[in-house]
């Protein structure tokens, strides 16, 4: 299974370097959605600190839509997923692949929105191990949710707008628990944060274990 | 004689309509079948059934000693699909296409240039991305990565689609040479065929059906699809009732038991 998660992992991230997607569009279209949250607080300066971490998260979220959109738009555009289902890869170790490489770019992109909260929302740095923390675990759960959604819509002729809004609600309390964690993190609340993460931490095994047991089910139904 | 398909009654549906209306089919270990038949007829979809892809809802089925649903893990490997579409990643080169179907196969990597010089892809054209080959060109890719692969039955829906006459020949010779080596080939086409493979055994479909040329069954196993008809729900594994045709443009189930 681990060799299959390497070798597809491997693969989509060559598919990413060589086409440069993500560069090129996710990145972009992530800063532009938290350009345009700052345009939206206007000069509301403590709002825009204190709703930072939401921001951030929601930024990763739309983000995120896209990448998992893309990791399945190459499977499916010249039928490249029978190729896959016929190949004898484990489809846990598909599933662990494909979300593996969407998590990388995923944290590469979170990188440049942490910069990009310094830049426009003034945010302060602090509680670095916290905030990797719930950064690593958070971006686990997106791409493991996102991955399984993506696979369970992969078939459909309207997935381009059926995977936001199966996702969306998915991720919903990722989101909040994330940007919670990252609150308490950044002093903005009297919460402890380490137990948003664990909250956090649960819903990544769930999503982890249940794509691991079902995505075979998935991509035999696409 | 060591049979490497056999199809009895089978049947399989796309929602309520039935792709495949009761074939019976046998083909030998290292026999090239040629599939012929009309748009329509269920060539794609009994390539897809031999694939394990399509569940059959009744019948039996046999592909290499294998259920291809139950067992598909084990057979999977041993069958090559080269469907209309090819399979390829845009975004990677045609030699990394090819590498990674055979290393996905759990294969070495050894095989990978000879395959791509047997389709007669060499120099610079393995090292493009597939998305800037032509459609003949991305054809050969994905047979290349067939190839590299060795399966023991290739399952082939319009392989001579977009090759030029030079490759057609490539592709003819390979089938020979595979088949030759105890590979079997099933190879649906519609197209005018060289000899080399209009000498080759053809079953023809209609309906959903292999109405010709299906095997060592008696012919009065196979429905008569020249008319229209019904095959009663207990003939066919008691899951559907079948209505069908004789037009060539299929079946319909008017009732599911």
């Amino acid at each position: 299974m681990w060799r299959d998660a390497v070798l597809v992992a491997a693969k989509d991230l060559r598919i990413e370097v060589r086409a440069k997607v993500a560069l090129n569009q996710v990145v972009p279209y992530a800063l532009v959605v938290l350009l345009l949250f700052g345009f939206a607080f206007d000069q509301d300066r403590p709002l825009l600190e204190q709703a930072a971490p939401g921001l951030f998260w929601m930024a990763v979220l739309f983000a995120g839509l896209l990448s998992v959109q893309r990791s399945f738009s190459v499977e499916a555009s010249d039928g490249a997923i029978d190729g896959l289902r016929m190949s004898g890869l484990e489809p846990a170790g598909i599933f662990l692949g494909k979300a593996a490489a969407v998590a990388v770019q995923l944290v590469g992109l979170e990188v440049l929105l942490t910069l990009g909260i310094v830049v426009l929302f003034h945010t302060r740095l602090a509680g670095a191990g916290l905030m990797l923390a719930t950064a690593l675990i958070s971006t686990a759960c997106v791409a493991a949710a996102g991955v399984a959604y993506g696979a369970l819509s992969m078939g459909l002729r309207v997935r381009e707008t059926l995977l936001p809004m199966l996702l969306a609600p998915v991720l919903a309390p990722v989101v909040l628990a994330a940007t919670q964690a990252w609150r308490a993190a950044l002093g903005l609340s009297g919460g402890d944060g380490w137990r948003w993460l664990g909250l956090l931490g649960c819903f990544a095994a769930i999503y982890l274990a249940g794509g691991t047991i079902g995505f075979g089910a998935l991509i035999e139904e696409t | 004689m060591v049979l490497s398909v056999r199809l009895r009654s089978a049947v399989a549906l796309a929602g309520r309509y039935p792709v495949l209306a009761g074939v019976d089919l046998d083909i030998v270990e290292g026999e090239v079948l040629v599939l012929r038949g009309p748009n329509g007829a269920g060539k794609t979809s009994l390539l897809r059934v031999l694939a394990g892809l399509l569940p059959l809802s009744a019948g039996e089925i046999s592909v290499l000693g294998l259920d291809p649903v139950a067992e598909s893990r084990a057979l999977r490997p041993q069958v090559g699909l080269l469907g209309h579409r090819n399979g390829l990643y845009d975004d990677l080169s045609a030699r990394d296409n090819v590498r990674f179907a055979v290393r996905a196969s759990r294969l070495p990597g050894r095989s990978v240039d000879g395959a791509l010089d047997r389709m007669g892809l060499s120099g610079r054209l393995r090292d493009l991305p597939a998305g800037r080959l032509s459609a003949g060109q991305r054809r050969r890719v994905a047979l290349a990565a067939l190839a590299a692969r060795s399966p023991r039955l290739w399952l082939l829906d319009e392989p001579h689609a977009g090759l030029d006459s030079e490759h057609r020949s490539l592709l003819d010779d390979l089938l020979g040479d595979v088949a030759g080596e105890g590979a079997t080939v099933v190879l649906a086409s519609h197209e005018v065929l060289p000899e080399e493979l209009t000498s080759r055994r053809m079953a023809y479909m209609a309906g959903g059906m292999v109405v010709e040329g299906g095997g060592p069954v008696p012919d009065t196993a196979v429905t008569d699809a020249g008319t229209d008809g019904v095959v009663p729900a207990a003939e066919t594994g008691g899951a559907v009732t079948l209505r069908w045709h004789g037009d060539g443009q299929g079946a319909e189930v008017p009732s599911v038991a």
